[in-house]
């Protein structure tokens, strides 16, 4: 401790000559706070932050103390006043045993903290040093301060030791809190408003200012000290104001914060969540034998066997609204496919189940309705994995209807969101292929050879547009299994009169020479640029790429997502193994009729890949044709207009 | 010779029917009769070689016309004419080395030739042919009149009729057949045994808790992995399915049999499991010399995804596959369209096509190819049965079972 006196020998006159420099706050509410004395000076804060808020609040009784002496204080503002002079007694005018102590204690992991605060104190207890030699006063101050600080102290404590940082913290913080609660104790009603306009000002800066403002206040390495402390949750100890005022509006900036990092996913080897999630579960599902260990994480249940259970369920699922129900045993069997086909058919679900719902009685719409959307979710998750658009489009619901004007009347707040639904369908899906199509038309001459993979439907309106303009080309369609989907789209094409070549996805290098343009459909396009879609994408996109042909992504902006993803295990869906061992149509690929007996055999159905960007030559979304690097620009803008719609 | 005549006109049947599957069936089955052909062949006295020569390249140019795409089969008849060649060349040398050298070196026979280095220079020049066999430098020789030893040659066997060096022409005769016969033979064993040669070096190149990753089926690969397998190698196998034939289900099927931990996907999922793949091993229908590879549809798709990864792509190829014939344009020249009826059913389309409105474009077309063309920059390692090459040394492989003139040759009855 004596190694560390000189250095605050140096800091003291350091603060003291440079006037109102060492804690930047101080020189403003020094002259500020004469002026507003009572209104304690927040605004002053907003430029700098947090510590100035409790200065002030001692503070501005203070700097008058030294020329009227303490006694007029005391009569009016004894407890701030006394409280830091009562510290300055504990901790100065013993000086050198009882700040060591508390340095002490302190210093393990606060100790720049404690050595900001001290700093100031000291400055502060110089000046009452100097004016008050006596000990009388300072009795009665410390009097004072414990007859008013203890109960205070008392009050706070059980709130605060949770956090592990120790006494002094605690002590500090309690400190803090009860300077700072003091004057508005005092103060009147208006300057109480005044103070808060002022807290909410200073917290705008607080906010973003965090670090720097405490970097200022307690030195630089006061960063990493106090970042942790913040995360406990013990309100900042440094933070006064900022913290009190942290529980009531500055709420929603941290949780909107929070969003911005997707919640992880369910991973499906961790037991206990499985276990969970089970529980709750509607539809029984039975694990899938002989699964891939790499896929381990994702869910993965026998086929078959969901459908039956769940359709005999009918009558006895009460939660879940007969239009979501049939939604789910739609995408369950197969019916519904399609990010755009599954996101409308589950908004329309939504609408409906909105509009036949009523609040149950002493309950809050808003809050009951995301309850029930969150059942429906989870109702579809049973049924199959989400896809993220769908994740996006509920989002988006749920967002609404926290948004919701709370003078609305219930049929009011229904139709508004009912509304909104029906606008998202509209705007983000349909009006959006149809720009899409716009755009992707201008990117065909005469004579192209277009190639596309599955069947997306933004790239069949386009094809078919294309086609009804006129253009001169060729398609070709690549096709895969299991699924299949290619045959589909084919056969959709080929009735409009284009003119197709069909293959399937081994022949794509034989194929590729003669193509010219590779348009491709999406299930997401991440924020790092890949391309979540069709399992077999990527194949495609990495010969179109290796034969220099331009690979054209068509997605919807509302299909973004800003999760970021490198490759196709992390996150995936698994379809239905059996799938892969049957050939339908081919009565001589029969290898595998009994594949589940046995043991070493597994058969891996994977649904979506992940297209790496580099890839890409371009997406055309509604927003317009962007390159892959843009892709995190949109996420960002978009989904600041969809919360804003 | 009808007989003969006979069976050369099934085989043609068989391969214009596309009814022999697998390059190595092809292959043996084109030695045996090639094999019959020769000891059918009557020769002459003179010119008993070209004789032979000219009867399998009649055969052989047939053959090769029944099927184009079937490499195995050229290869197979350029490797027969150069066995006849070596044969030849052998007895020749042999011959006149029995009419120029003397007696002295009767009785102490080729071993003291092919060792003793100052013997002659004559033997020298023989020495350094046998030991590399480039075919230019072999048809210089063949021009000067050499009079040393017999080349000792592995191919061609022919070394123990050092001794019989008689000049006796009727003799001589039988004996090039014998000896051509005797050649053929083992070229057939060769191919017959070139799976277990290759599986030999499986332990090299699969370690423990590797993933590997293969397409389709290829007998070659199943014997590869299970010889891994044996030498108590656990590794996990990804099976691509290989789309219109399904072959990876029978691969699948096998290596479950045999106890491999199998996972079978589709040919599109290709790409997303590569990144956990440690290394790719797949069969080859040919090997060109440039190093490409003619395989099985799909496998330049599972090559550049590999690439991306930089994950191994080995290949397996037994030396009858390897074509001394560089490629041109061999996505076209050297595939084959298979029927559409492995991708659509017929008739299914009927309903939606318009077949009256005159143009006489249908607004259908259905690729189906066989194989597909890897690049030689996308192989990393060739695993034949004489052990494993670079792409870039194929063309060196080549030359040592293939006459540089049979690569025209073959061509010359087709011209005239």
């Amino acid at each position: 401790m004596e190694a560390r006196r000189p250095t605050r020998a140096v800091i003291d006159p350091k603060v003291r000559h440079v006037g109102f420099f060492a804690p930047p706050a101080n020189p403003l509410p020094g002259p500020n706070s004469t002026l507003l004395s009572g209104s304690p000076a927040g605004n002053s804060l907003s430029p700098v932050m947090i510590p100035p808020p409790r200065h002030p609040s001692d503070r501005s009784p203070a700097v008058p103390v030294p020329d009227t002496g303490l006694r007029r204080q005391g009569s009016d503002h004894v407890p701030v006043g006394s409280y830091n002079p009562s510290e300055s007694l504990l901790s100065s005018s013993p000086a050198a045993s009882s700040p060591s102590g508390r340095v002490g204690l302190a210093d393990g992991e606060f100790s720049e903290e404690s050595d900001g605060w001290y700093r100031y104190r000291r400055s502060g207890s110089g000046k009452y040093d100097l004016p008050l030699p006596d000990t009388t006063p300072e009795k009665a101050l410390d009097y004072s301060a414990k007859s008013s600080a203890a109960p205070v102290l008392e009050s706070k404590k059980p709130a605060h030791v949770s956090g592990k940082s120790g006494k002094a913290v605690v002590e500090e913080q309690n400190e803090l809190q009860s300077s700072s609660k003091r004057p508005k104790e005092k103060t009147t009603k208006a300057e109480r408003r005044a103070l808060q306009e002022a807290q909410r000002a200073a917290k705008a800066a607080a906010k973003e200012g965090n670090k720097s403002a405490a970097v200022s206040g307690g030195g630089p390495p006061s960063k990493p000290v106090k970042q942790p402390s913040i995360k406990k949750d013990a309100p900042p100890v440094s933070l006064s104001i900022a913290a009190s005022d942290k529980k009531g509006s500055d709420r929603p900036p941290e949780k909107e914060r929070k969003k911005d990092v997707p919640p992880p996913r369910m991973q499906f080897d961790d037991k206990s969540r499985v276990e969970k999630a089970k529980r709750r579960s509607v539809v029984h599902q039975t694990e899938a034998r002989n699964r891939v260990e790499l896929f381990r994480h994702l869910p993965q249940y026998e086929h078959g066997s969901q459908l039956p259970d769940l359709e005999s369920k009918f009558f006895q699922l009460d939660p879940v609204h007969p239009a979501v129900y049939k939604v789910g045993l739609q995408y369950l069997a197969g019916d519904i496919t399609g990010g755009n086909a599954r996101c409308i058919a589950m908004l329309r679900a939504f609408k409906e189940a909105i509009e036949d719902y009523s609040t149950p009685p002493e309950k809050n719409l808003a809050r009951d309705l995301t309850a029930k959307i969150s059942s429906y979710v989870s109702f579809f998750t049973e049924c199959r994995p989400l896809s993220i658009s769908m994740g996006n489009a509920i989002r988006f619901v749920k967002s609404r209807i926290a948004n919701l004007p709370l003078n609305l009347s219930e049929s009011e707040a229904k139709a508004a969101v009912c509304s909104d639904i029906e606008r998202f369908i509209n705007e983000k899906i349909i009006l959006a292929d149809n720009v899409i199509v716009r755009h992707a038309v201008t990117k065909i001459r005469d004579g192209d050879v277009l190639l596309t993979y599955g069947s997306s439907c933004v790239v069949e309106m386009f094809l078919l547009y294309a086609h009804e303009m006129g253009k001169q080309f060729r398609v070709v369609v690549v096709d895969s299994r299991p699924k299949l989907e290619g045959q589909a789209l084919l056969r959709r094409l080929v009735a409009n009169g284009l003119s197709c070549t069909y293959s399937h996805i081994n022949a794509i290098s034989y194929i590729m020479h003669e193509v010219t343009r590779v348009f491709l459909g999406a299930a997401s396009v991440l924020s790092n640029g890949t391309v979540y879609s069709r399992v077999g994408t990527a194949s495609v996109a990495m010969v179109a790429h290796a034969f220099r042909v331009p690979v054209i992504i068509c997605c919807e902006a509302y299909k973004f997502h800003e999760r970021v993803q490198l490759d196709s295990i992390c996150s995936n869906e698994l379809g239905d193994p059996d799938a892969i061992a049957k050939v339908p149509g081919r009565m001589d690929v029969n290898y595998l009729n009994n594949w589940s007996n046995k043991e070493n055999l597994q058969l891996l159905n994977l649904m979506y890949d992940a297209t790496p960007s580099d890839y890409i030559s371009m997406i055309i979304t509604d927003y317009g044709m962007i390159p892959t690097t843009s892709v995190p620009v949109i996420v960002r803008e978009y989904s600041r207009e969809h919360l804003f719609i | 010779m009808p007989d003969v005549q006979v069976l050369v006109n099934d085989f043609l049947n068989n391969l214009k029917k596309r009814k022999i599957e697998g390059s190595q069936a092809t292959a043996r089955q084109t030695a045996e009769l090639l094999r019959s052909v020769i000891s059918q062949q009557r020769v002459s006295y003179t010119n008993q070689a070209g004789a032979l020569m000219d009867a399998v390249r009649a055969v052989g140019e047939l053959l090769i016309a029944a099927n184009p795409v079937e490499l195995a089969v050229g290869n197979i008849v350029r490797r027969v004419l150069h066995i006849i060649r070596e044969e030849d060349l052998s007895l020749t040398t042999a011959a006149i080395a029995g009419l120029g050298v003397s007696a002295i070196s009767d009785d102490d026979d080729d071993a003291e030739h092919n060792d003793h280095p100052v013997l002659s220079a004559a033997s020298l020049a023989a020495a350094a042919r046998s030991t590399l066999r480039p075919p230019s430098l072999q048809t210089l020789l063949e021009d000067v009149p050499d009079s040393a030893a017999v080349p000792h040659t592995s191919s061609s066997g022919g070394d123990s009729d050092g001794k019989s060096r008689s000049a006796d022409k009727s003799s001589r005769t039988r004996k090039l057949k014998h000896d051509v016969i005797e050649a053929v033979n083992e070229l057939i064993q060769d191919i017959t045994t070139c799976h277990e040669q290759i599986a030999e070096q499986a332990v090299e190149h699969i370690h423990q808790n590797e993933v590997i990753l293969t397409l389709g089926s290829s007998r070659t690969v199943l014997e590869f992995l299970c010889a891994a397998k044996e030498k108590k190698r656990s590794f996990r196998v990804f099976v691509a399915e290989g789309a219109p034939r399904y072959q990876g289900h029978l691969l699948a099927k096998e290596l479950v049999t045999r106890g491999l931990q199998t996972t079978l996907i589709t040919d599109s999922a290709v790409f997303a499991m590569i990144s956990r793949v440690n290394m790719v091993i797949v069969g080859a229908h040919a090997v060109m010399a440039n190093g490409g590879v003619i395989a099985p549809v799909g496998l330049n798709m599972v090559a550049l995804a590999a690439q991306r990864h930089a994950v191994p792509f080995v290949v397996l190829a037994g030396t009858h596959k390897l074509c001394p014939l560089y490629p041109h344009n061999p996505e076209v020249l050297l595939n084959e369209l298979r029927s559409p009826s492995e991708l659509l059913d017929f008739g299914e389309f009927s309903d939606c096509m318009d077949f009256g409105n005159g143009t006489s474009s249908p607004l259908l077309h259905v690729v189906n190819p066989t194989f597909d063309y890897v690049p030689p920059k996308l192989v990393n390692l060739f695993i034949t049965d004489t052990g494993g090459h670079n792409p870039s040394y194929m063309y060196r492989l080549i030359a040592d079972y293939y006459s540089a003139d049979d690569l025209v040759v073959q061509r010359r009855p087709t011209g005239s």
